[in-house]
């Protein structure tokens, strides 16, 4: 049977969602997101260059009918903005299921829980299907379900800094407390993080830096792909147990 | 002569003919009525009204695509 899983009743074969931003340009851009098999993309809602309209959009490189495009509110800092993004990312593409990501500051962009349950609250009044980028609590995770979002995503360390996994405790707490999907959110920054993701058991991982500033980010973008799938084949394998002390692989009995 | 009406687009100031539509407006910004959200005065236009709704004076619009993003 496929290893699937499923996100306000659409399901998915890949594992991956990846971002679209900071790469060197959209031809780039398109060929990671082939390598990184990716089903589902994050994308960002800004005005339009009215001074200049005929500008290459996204939509030209990364097709809308073959990918998800998932409108993410990087960016906003506070309920009403983001639920405004969200409101207009709904009119420009049609569909709602959405990443609400709502910031506490610049320097950590770390999430302000309190205004993202806000808006969760009234997204989900408003008909949205909101994927929640949230902190690594397991508290504010359940809150989140209660609220109505869709999908908890936690950070595995701030945005952009590539620094891995920081509390795989509380991550697995999110994972066993969740009845909706958990996806990390933030903070990979190379293929061991995203297996580790997959390894506590997270339904996904999603990522944009860690590919956009690999120096070879087409290379990096299928490395994602393999780490997400066997951290996903190691988990349901189920690990070893670990030992404080060696085990010999070979047998005692018959030495010379 | 035609008359006109001054409203603000993306935070910017603009002259456009009087009794034009949003869709004309939009056509007339260059821009794709299907590839873009509208926003006038804190409310969204729903795409199958754009054509409908005629641009008044001292409107406020916000206008948006999908870019990059993570």
């Amino acid at each position: 049977m496929a290893d699937t899983w499923s996100v306000a009743g659409r399901t998915f074969t890949s594992r991956l969602i990846v971002g679209t931003g900071k790469y060197k340009n959209f031809e780039q851009n398109a060929a990671a997101l082939e390598a990184s098999g990716a089903e589902i993309v994050t994308v960002a809602v800004r005005r339009v260059n009215v001074s200049d309209p005929g500008q290459p959009l996204l939509t030209d490189f990364i097709d809308p009918k073959k990918t998800v495009y998932l409108p993410n509110t990087a960016g906003c800092f506070t309920a009403e903005e983001a639920i405004r993004t969200l409101r207009l990312a709904r009119e420009a593409g049609g569909w709602d299921l959405v990443k609400l990501e709502v910031l506490g500051e610049a320097k950590t962009l770390y999430p302000d829980m309190r205004e993202t349950l806000k808006a969760t609250e009234v997204l989900v009044k408003e008909g949205f299907k909101p994927m929640v980028y949230c902190v690594d609590d397991p508290i504010a995770a359940k809150q989140l379900e209660e609220a109505g979002a869709v999908a908890i995503m936690p950070l595995g360390a701030p945005i952009g800094s590539g620094l891995g996994i920081q509390n795989r405790v509380t991550i697995r707490l999110i994972v066993e407390g969740a009845k909706v999907p958990v996806l990390v959110d933030a903070g990979v920054g190379t293929a061991s993080d995203a297996a580790v993701a997959m390894e506590l058991g997270c339904d996904g991982v999603l990522m944009n830096t860690a590919i956009a500033e690999a120096k070879d980010p087409i290379r990096m973008a299928r490395a994602m792909r393999l780490a997400v799938e066997s951290g996903r084949l190691a988990y349901l394998a189920g690990r070893m147990g670990q030992r404080r002390y060696a085990d010999p692989s070979s047998p005692l009995a018959g030495l010379i | 002569m035609d008359q006109t009406v001054s409203i603000r687009i993306n935070g910017t100031h603009r002259r456009v003919r009087e009794g034009m539509s949003v869709a004309e407006l939009a056509l007339e910004l260059g821009l794709e009525p299907t590839k873009v959200a509208v926003e006038r005065n804190l409310e969204i236009v729903p795409r199958s009204t754009l054509g409908d709704v005629t641009v008044e004076d001292g409107d406020d619009y916000e206008i948006v695509t999908f870019v990059g993003g993570g």
